[in-house]
């Protein structure tokens, strides 16, 4: 590493981790989406079905464009991740405010069961996937797939 | 400013004085809810650059770091934004 570069002026190459992070969340969101849209359809009723299912759909969107925006801007340089990830903040709680706004006078949708979904998953998916990789890192020899998480990537300069 | 708000209170009826004011307190709510993350994820990215930046070899567990971060302090904005829909077309 070059002392005097300025780390903005850097790229972290290698891997993309927050896209294996996010594809174990979407997997698992999709794996779990049967049963938040029954509770919320026992609930709410089939609105609440509906409603779950698109709000669990906004969650999902929500992490793979997060990921994607990161891994995409990661190895460019480090200053344009940081850009984008504020912007990608700003994008995102745009797009999911246009879509509620679309569809929040749609008959099949309730948005109390949309927005406690939205929380509940979101925060819910976190923590399941924190588990996985706190332990991942704290004891990388418990690792589940070493080539999955690596602990370490190069960060290199352009 | 008392007197513009005299003025409004003349015009309107109280119910649309009331949604005028949920509405305005939703707005409020959403965009309070929103500054808070905003300041945490630049921070947290910031930081994570400067971890990078001194611990190239640790980039992956940054960035692994970073992202959960970043979705954790989102959450509260997220959180801002239900209750902002809930006061206002619930």
């Amino acid at each position: 590493m070059n002392d005097k570069m300025s780390p903005l002026a850097m790229a972290s190459a290698g891997q993309a981790p927050e896209v294996t992070v996010s594809r174990d969340i979407i997997r698992r969101g999709l794996i779990v989406a049967p049963l938040i849209m029954v509770i919320a359809g026992v609930i709410w009723g089939l609105t609440g079905a509906w409603s779950a299912g698109l709000g669990l759909a906004l969650v999902l969107m929500n992490f793979g464009l997060a990921a994607a925006l990161i891994s995409w801007a990661a190895p460019i340089s480090l200053a344009l991740m940081m850009g984008v990830t504020l912007f990608g903040f700003l994008l995102r709680l745009g797009l999911i405010s246009l879509a509620v706004f679309l569809v929040r006078d749609v008959s099949w949708v309730s948005l109390p069961a949309l927005g406690i979904t939205i929380i509940v998953t979101h925060l819910g998916l976190l923590f399941w996937e924190m588990r996985f990789i706190a332990a991942s890192l704290a004891f990388p020899g418990l690792r589940p797939n070493a080539q999955e998480y690596p602990s370490s990537s190069a960060a290199e300069t352009p | 400013m008392e007197a513009i708000a005299q003025l409004i209170a003349a015009e309107m009826t109280p119910a649309e004085l009331k949604n005028n004011a949920a509405a305005a307190s939703a707005g409020y709510a959403y965009g309070l809810a929103a500054i808070g993350p905003g300041i945490g994820i630049g921070y947290l990215v910031g930081k994570s650059v400067e971890a990078m930046a001194r611990q190239p070899e640790a980039a992956g567990m940054v960035r692994t770091t970073m992202f959960l971060g970043i979705a954790f302090t989102e959450a509260l904005a997220l959180i801002g934004f239900v209750v902002f829909i809930l006061l206002k077309f619930a």
